[in-house]
């Protein structure tokens, strides 16, 4: 049971560098922004997992939120960009 | 017995999450264009979310956690497709290059960017001649 949580937390971490790669990488704007709100996604399953790792229902909570903050974020960077902000980076 | 039988399946819930959200992260990054790492980013990673709750919700057995992570996956279900929209629709206006094998663009040819008029192809004269709002609902620059 140990080894599975072990290797949950190592496929996650390995989404999170390729996500990192494509964040860095991504040749326009809105490219970032999907790779953030997946970012945003891992972190949510990442939660999860620490939640049953350590066996403690508190931070179920914590994913909630992390995922609400998520929703915001995208779609106040869709707001921002159809308003006319920086087109390029 | 009943025990080892919710670990295999916590086991399962978990491993199959964690490939899910993995290969969602190889698509974000290897495929072409915006829309499409959208598509592989938004599904893959919602159904890595969902079953990671699952799997959560088994393993704590509780009534009010069961209730969380059901909002959990609902919150994810309803936000992930409502977010991916937004950013599209965004990417769309912007002019963010589409892939060049696209098979079809439909608004390309309909869609009038500067005056954000969407054309039906069934318009009589005297409408295509009538002048669009001269105020566009999303401002090209500022205006000072």
């Amino acid at each position: 049971m140990h080894y599975i949580y072990l290797i949950t937390f190592g496929l996650l971490s390995i989404a999170l560098v390729l996500i990192f790669a494509r964040l860095l990488i991504g040749p326009t704007l809105p490219d970032r922004v999907v790779a953030l709100e997946l970012l945003a996604t891992v972190i949510v399953a990442m939660t999860g997992t620490y939640a049953i790792f350590h066996d403690r229902s508190n931070f179920i909570d914590v994913a909630i939120v992390a995922a609400l903050t998520a929703f915001l974020a995208a779609i106040g960077f869709a707001r921002f960009l159809e308003r006319g902000g920086p087109r390029d980076d | 017995m009943t025990e080892t039988v919710i670990n295999v399946l916590i086991s399962i819930f978990m491993l199959s999450s964690g490939i899910f959200i993995l290969v969602a992260a190889v698509g974000i990054l290897r495929l072409p264009d915006l829309l499409t790492r959208m598509h592989a980013s938004t599904k893959a990673g919602a159904l890595g979310v969902a079953l990671m709750m699952v799997a959560a919700m088994l393993h704590f057995n509780d009534l009010v956690l069961i209730a969380k992570a059901m909002a959990v996956i609902l919150f994810i279900f309803i936000t992930a497709p409502v977010a991916a929209h937004a950013i599209g629709r965004a990417g769309y206006f912007v002019g963010v290059p589409i892939w060049v094998k696209t098979v079809k663009d439909e608004l390309f040819s309909n869609y009038d960017a500067d005056t954000h008029r969407l054309r039906s192809g069934m318009e009589t004269k005297e409408e295509l001649a009538k002048p669009s709002k001269d105020k566009p609902r999303i401002r090209i620059s500022s205006k000072k």
